[in-house]
């Protein structure tokens, strides 16, 4: 009678223990993650919610806007059939170079987003002997869009295979072996059998991908050229426009990012509470 | 045929070349790019270059700022994952969400956002300049910043930890004598240690990334040279982080097969 008490109160922490510890995490989270999240939306429309529209819909904003969503929409499918790709290699074959195959996909993480922009500055710049070429043909790639695709898309190299990689081998292959046995074809096993069983770790990994893409600065800032209404996207035109003392116009275009980065939080939840469900025995683990 | 009951799966050919040839393309000749470059700079230059006082003074305010904002999550973030963990009070999920917001967050708007508070005319700001100090456009600001930015790191490299921590020794600790401090500093604590000092690698590297302005403010002078040679050692900071982290995972797991025995 006296054993199951004891053991929960031996592992309850004291009551002033745990008063201090979850009010200093209290403090920690209200100051560093709530007040800042509140204060994007609050400085958005602290001019009323009229400036707060036309800030949004101004014309260097829109082509902002319109770039950035550019970006993505070339960048994260590039990305995701790369990630699938390696994925599948990686889990479900042995060849000798494998795990520097691995450390390879993982490289862009270690390489500063600054770096990212001006490794391609490097190669693609006027300085180079590729970029002298470039523009005697009359082809911009640094300080134009396709720099921009091109750093976004180094920066946001690894998300989906990293999130593919782990989940594809612990699921294993039994099923693919199956299909095939049925006679079933390469693309028709993938569709039909492959896609469905990895949809919400490559959904997870997409939506990273995608917030990543939407949201990087540094790379995109070297390669940029900071030319409004051209080659300006969201993040850096919220920089220019906060550099400009506009703090409402800049914090009105944040606030769409801090929208966005607040439905990838919500899709992770959504994510991760599918994956759980889907296997029960981790559940039970 | 009947030897072999297992099919071998299609597309090994298809996927090694996309893969290749997107991961030469797109990492790998860019980052040669970049090799080469820093080769065709002397060593003599390469040193002067990196050495320079205004580069010495980067590196100062870039590791300090890092370390910093990364002793300061080692502290904060394993409490934070401990209460998330442990205790139960309402609105704890969401702050579990909440804890992914600087993944999630462009920098961009992170920047602003924290500089406007903690301006001369802030809310925060104002508060702390009455009090004596400045933090907007100072090496605290920054801190600040990298504080935000790579506090996830520390929380989520905890946790799973945590989670799955047997109450077995807690309880046997208890059993033994040990009040709950006792516990948790002597028990708890060490085998968390490699939980957090790779959270604390992953942080450090992502601060020490993340902050790059040398590098930009190099290349607004056209000084390619010098802004190779910076990054060549950032690069390389960086690296040595990320192979302390595999040192380290190597080194947890090895101390679970020992315990396992």
């Amino acid at each position: 009678m006296n054993a199951p008490r004891r053991h929960s109160t031996a592992l309850r922490d004291p009551a002033w223990l745990r008063t201090l510890l979850l009010t200093i995490a209290l403090a920690f989270v209200a100051l560093f993650l709530v007040l800042p999240l509140i204060a994007v939306f609050g400085y958005a429309i602290e001019k009323g919610f009229d400036v707060y529209l036309a800030s949004v819909t101004d014309e260097d904003a829109r082509s902002a806007i319109r770039l950035t969503l550019l970006v993505a929409a070339i960048s994260v499918p590039a990305n995701t059939i790369f990630g699938v790709a390696a994925a599948w290699l990686i889990t479900r074959f042995t060849f000798s170079g494998k795990n520097l195959l691995v450390s390879l996909i993982d490289l862009p993480f270690a390489v500063s987003p600054v770096i990212a922009g001006l490794i391609y500055v490097l190669l693609f710049g006027a300085q180079s002997s590729l970029g002298s070429w470039l523009i005697a043909h009359d082809i911009k790639i640094i300080f134009a869009v396709p720099g921009i695709v091109l750093a976004t898309t180094f920066v946001t190299f690894p998300f989906v295979a990293r999130e593919l990689i782990p989940l594809m081998q612990a699921q294993g292959s039994e099923e693919e072996q199956a299909a095939l046995t049925l006679g079933a074809g390469g693309w028709s096993m993938f569709w039909r059998v492959v896609l469905p069983k990895i949809g919400w770790g490559l959904a997870y990994g997409v939506i990273l991908c995608n917030a990543r893409a939407i949201g990087e600065f540094g790379a995109v800032s070297v390669v940029s050229g900071h030319i409004r209404g051209v080659t300006n996207t969201m993040p850096l035109h919220v920089e220019i426009l906060y550099n400009e003392y506009n703090r409402t116009a800049a914090f009105a275009v944040a606030s769409l990012l801090a929208l966005l980065a607040l439905a990838t939080l919500a899709v992770k939840q959504l994510v991760g509470w599918r994956m759980r469900r889907a296997e029960p025995e981790h559940d039970a683990a | 045929m009947r030897r072999r009951r297992r099919h071998a799966l299609p597309g090994f050919g298809l996927t090694l070349g996309l893969s290749l040839s997107y991961l030469a393309l797109i990492v790998l000749i860019p980052l040669g790019a970049l090799a080469l470059k820093s080769a065709t700079i002397g060593p003599l230059e390469f040193w002067n270059a990196v050495t320079t006082p205004r580069a010495l003074a980067s590196y100062r305010v870039t590791f300090g700022c890092a370390a910093l904002a990364g002793l300061v999550n080692l502290v904060l973030g394993p409490l934070l994952a401990w209460v998330l963990v442990r205790y139960r009070f309402p609105g704890r999920k969401l702050i579990d969400a909440l804890v992914d917001l600087p993944f999630a967050l462009p920098t961009a708007v992170a920047g602003i956002t924290l500089t406007a508070l903690y301006a001369s005319n802030g809310p925060l700001g104002r508060w702390i300049e009455a009090a004596g100090y400045k933090v907007a456009y100072t090496p605290t600001g920054i801190t600040i910043a990298l504080i935000f930015v790579s506090l996830p790191f520390l929380v989520r490299s905890v946790q799973p930890v945590l989670e799955q921590l047997e109450p077995d020794i807690e309880e046997a600790a208890a059993t033994l004598g040990a009040g709950r401090l006792t516990t948790l500093v002597r028990v708890i604590l060490p085998t968390l240690w490699p939980a957090i000092l790779t959270g604390f690698a992953l942080a450090f590297a992502r601060a020490v990334g993340e902050y790059g302005s040398v590098i930009l403010s190099k290349l607004d002078a056209y000084d390619y040279a010098g802004a190779t040679a910076i990054a060549v050692v950032l690069l390389l900071v960086s690296f040595a982080a990320l192979l302390a982290i595999n040192l380290l995972q190597l080194w947890t797991v090895r101390r679970r097969s020992s315990e396992a025995r």
